[in-house]
């Protein structure tokens, strides 16, 4: 979702345009600022909490609860989890991003798609498959199987949407200089899939923090796994917001990471003419290999759900479906999902924004809030939020706001990701371009800038829906009295190893996610310019 | 300015209509009309108990009575643990569990009235806390099960405490994480005292394997996984009656004796008394633990034993009365205690 600048001397630019111009008046952006500041207060409320919990709780106590040996296991397995899984997926995301975009590999439309068609299948509903597959999958290994097969397309979409945008002459020049094919994919390519590699490993590795379906169903425990347990069991409060503030130093970490992987490069492309079209690089006998590799990869992150779904379902017979119960998860997980997406998008838009357009300490501080927030487990979230609300505004308690607020906290940083790099990419001198023959200001920014973002609003939107309807536990606490989401419903049979029962809500999910799939794959190629 | 103005009208436009959006597509209730929505004739029931039998007796209960009944559905702590947070504000009017132990949790907080008279007298003193704040709908017996092909008839433990020596070292499986296996460890904890359980759980640590959920256990010793399980009784059965593919190679085996691994878990019932229909909570109180509601319970699919009214239980189960349960005052079992020493010794 980058866009590299065509002169190299100004590629290093901070992305203020203009570079030595001073930025837009304080007082136009105050107002932004300000806004961004309340989102942020309000998306701290779960931080809020974890920190109030672990701060009247004994000093002598949080040592007891943080290091213990079992707090070891559970630090050495999330870490594990997360040093083995990204780079998996940045493997698999980069090199099947280079096989569609960059080589003749027959079939490359259709694979360009087919590598984005994992992230249609909820992680829990991979997990039951390959558990119900192979009942003896626990541990390690299989929590990285199943995050990598969920996963890598986080990072594969971003890649391929910017490898597919490249401009080719830098490639050119530096073939003509005597780079051999490998030393221009090492040296010029991979540096300018930077953000968009950063951008996709943050996203894993906070899924990875936060998931607990997933890995509950394998009996893999992690951070996130513990602390439910810990609220499941007899509200041992102290210790589950223990293991809470462990992962959010986990989080920070990642964040600061990601920050320094990143760096400050601009890239808004604005120049003169086209760009030419890349030149695919000819596999000849790598051509079988490759192919069956990205078969395998689609086998076993496609196909076994798949499969597994459907042989639940022949399984369990007509029996199964059940519509009095099934439309009605649907109808509210749809609800849910379009309005949470569409609210998250629109809370967005001034951090993004201000990240953007005005970045500063500061607005990394507010961007950096509401990463951490979305690094928490969703029943950390859902308490914070039934201990807050309850006392606060006691009049929307279980109702469809507040579990919306909590979505909206939860995955506002997919929807930042998204908007974020669709603004870096609109450029602000078009804005002023528009200004300068004669439109408002405000006109100028709804015909240019907003217009070129909504692409990748679009994309942030299929992002916020996906996660919302794979949510488990926040919907749990939150939700009104007699809601039951398809996820929810889900879970609940799956547990009672109601296999076959399962499989209908399993099938759904897919079936509503997929479009979204598919959405956010073609926005972020158009977000791409394609 | 101006444009600040406009993205702020816009903002608040798309919110209002995500707002709206969601009221309407998901079928939830007004917002305004949800906690104070337990008006007259309607009650809310927190249930972690089987959601099945909670909606047949529901269903029963509306029937006979004319009140509306809006279940919300969750595990016993979760909901007790929500309930505590809630408090005074919360929306339910009547909790039921699986266990005794977060009837317990909830009782300590202070948060349930006194059951009515009309229900005590449905319920065996065996059944109940001997506090009156709450009382049991049902109850459920801890079990052995085993693979025959693995363990002889011999070779099984005489007690639960022997699971904790060296000789079941890798042999068998719980799920320590459920509530209903806390109840196990609760009522260890109240018969042989903090010493005992703290050893056990060393032991239990060091030999057993962890599942998510009895019904895993059982599964894991049905495909030969794993030798034994420690769950309740009614996971075997419930199989059994259905298609039997997750126990048809598991034999269940009682420990009897008074031993605490014989122990029977009171699912219980409560009503709030922050509840804003007390009458009507107190009335479904009534209902299944009277004749018909522990009908629905011997006639249903759940496999739990009847414990109100006299009703015998479902005949496929070993009688109750065979089981020879330790004595255990269902109000004493201290979860909070269980989990404290269950983190110590790693198991959480």
């Amino acid at each position: 979702m980058s866009k590299t600048q065509t002169v190299p001397d100004i590629q290093r630019e901070p992305n203020v345009a203009g570079g030595g111009k001073s930025p837009r008046p304080p007082l136009g952006v105050s107002g932004l600022s300000l806004l961004a500041i309340l989102i942020s207060l309000f998306s701290l409320i779960p931080l809020g909490y974890v920190i109030y919990m672990t701060a009247t709780t004994e000093w002598s106590t949080v040592v007891e609860l943080v290091i213990r040996p079992r707090v070891g296991e559970l630090l050495l397995n999330t870490i594990m989890l997360v040093v083995v899984t990204v780079p998996l997926c940045l493997v698999l995301g980069v090199g099947g991003a280079w096989l569609v975009e960059r080589t003749n590999l027959r079939g490359y439309r259709w694979w360009a798609l087919a590598l984005a068609a994992p992230l249609a299948i909820p992680a829990f509903v991979n997990s039951y498959a390959w558990a119900s597959t192979i009942p003896s999958l626990a541990g390690l290994g299989a929590g990285v199987l199943i995050a990598t097969l969920s996963y890598f397309p986080l990072v594969y979409i971003p890649v391929a949407a910017t490898l597919g945008r490249l401009d080719p002459a830098i490639e050119q020049s530096a073939a003509s200089l005597g780079l051999g094919p490998w030393a221009v994919f090492f040296r010029v390519v991979l540096p300018q899939l930077r953000i968009a590699m950063a951008g996709g490993s943050l996203l894993v590795a906070l899924h990875l923090l936060s998931e607990y379906g997933a890995f509950a169903m394998i009996r893999f425990d992690t951070f996130t796994t513990a602390i439910m347990v810990q609220f499941q069991s007899t509200f041992n409060g102290a210790a589950g917001n223990m293991l809470a503030s462990v992962l959010v130093l986990l989080c920070m970490l990642l964040l600061l990471g990601e920050a320094k992987v990143r760096g400050n490069a601009r890239y808004a492309r604005v120049g003169f003419g086209a760009q030419g079209l890349a030149i695919r690089f000819k596999l000849g006998r790598y051509e079988l290999p490759a192919q069956l590799a990205l078969l395998a990869l689609f086998v076993l992150s496609v196909g076994v759900p798949l499969y597994s779904v459907v042989r639940w379902l022949v399984a369990g017979g007509a029996g199964v479906w059940e519509p009095e119960r099934l439309l009605p998860a649907l109808a509210q997980t749809m609800g849910y999902g379009l309005a949470g997406a569409l609210l998250t998008c629109v809370v967005a838009f001034p951090m993004a924004f201000l990240a953007v357009r005005h970045p500063s300490w500061f607005s990394k501080l507010l961007e950096l809030s509401n990463y951490v927030t979305s690094s928490m487990p969703g029943i950390v979230v859902g308490l914070a939020f039934v201990t807050v609300s309850i006392r606060l505004v006691p009049g929307i308690y279980q109702s469809a706001y507040v579990l919306l607020a909590a979505y909206v906290l939860l995955f506002l940083p997919r929807a930042l990701v998204n908007l974020r790099s669709g603004l870096a990419q609109a450029p602000r001198e078009l804005e002023e371009a528009a200004r300068s023959l004669g439109r408002s200001p405000s006109v100028a920014f709804f015909r240019v800038t907003l217009r070129l973002t909504a692409p990748a609003a679009a994309g942030g939107a299929a992002l916020v829906f996906l996660a919302i309807v794979n949510e488990l536990t926040a919907t749990l606490l939150l939700a009104p009295n007699g809601t039951r989401t398809l996820a929810t419903a889900f879970w609940a049979k799956s547990s009672e190893i109601d296999y076959s029962g399962a499989a209908p809500y399993a099938l759904l999910m897919i079936l509503i996610s997929a479009p979204m799939t598919y959405l956010l794959f073609q926005q972020s190629k158009k977000a791409a310019g394609q | 300015m101006k444009i600040r103005k406009n993205m702020l009208a816009g903002i608040a436009l798309a919110a209002t209509a995500a707002m709206g959006l969601t009221a309407c597509s998901s079928g939830a209730p007004a917002p305004a009309s949800t906690p104070a929505a337990s008006g007259a004739g309607e009650i809310t029931v927190y249930n972690a108990q089987h959601e099945s039998l909670a909606q047949e007796w529901v269903d029963a209960f509306t029937k006979e009575t004319g009140i509306k009944v809006t279940v919300r559905n969750g595990s016993d702590t979760e909901m007790s643990n929500q309930i505590i947070q809630e408090g005074k504000a919360s929306p339910a009017d009547v909790f039921l569990t699986e266990n005794s132990p977060a009837m317990a949790q909830v009782e300590n907080a202070g948060l349930f009235a006194d059951v009515d008279e009309a229900t005590i007298d449905q319920v065996p003193a065996e059944f109940r806390p001997s506090t009156n704040k709450w009382t049991g709908i049902a109850a459920r017996s801890t079990v052995f099960v085993y693979d025959p092909a693995k363990i002889t008839a011999d070779q099984l433990p005489k007690s639960m405490l022997d699971l904790a020596e060296p000789e079941w070292k890798g042999k068998w499986a719980a799920s320590p994480t459920g509530a209903d296996f806390q109840a196990i460890v609760a009522a260890l904890l109240e018969l042989k005292g903090e010493e005992v359980t703290t050893e056990w759980l060393a032991g239990m640590k060091e030999n057993f394997t962890a599942y998510k959920g009895n019904s895993t256990a059982m599964k894991a010793v049905n495909a030969g996984e794993v030798d034994a399980a420690l769950i309740y009784h009614y996971y075997y059965y419930g199989d059994q009656a259905a298609t039997g593919e997750n126990s048809k190679n598991v034999q269940p085996y009682y420990f009897k004796n008074q031993d605490p691994g014989a122990f029977v878990s009171v699912s219980g019932g409560g009503v709030l008394a922050s509840s804003k229909n007390a009458e009507a909570a107190q009335k479904f109180l009534t209902f299944i633990t009277g004749k018909a509601g522990q009908e629905i319970l011997k006639n249903g699919t759940s496999f739990e034993y009847a414990v109100g009214s006299g009703v015998a239980s479902n005949d496929k189960l070993v009688p109750l009365k065979d089981l020879q349960a330790p004595t255990v005052d269902p109000a004493k079992l201290n979860s909070a205690k269980v989990t404290e020493l269950m983190t110590n010794a790693g198991l959480l």
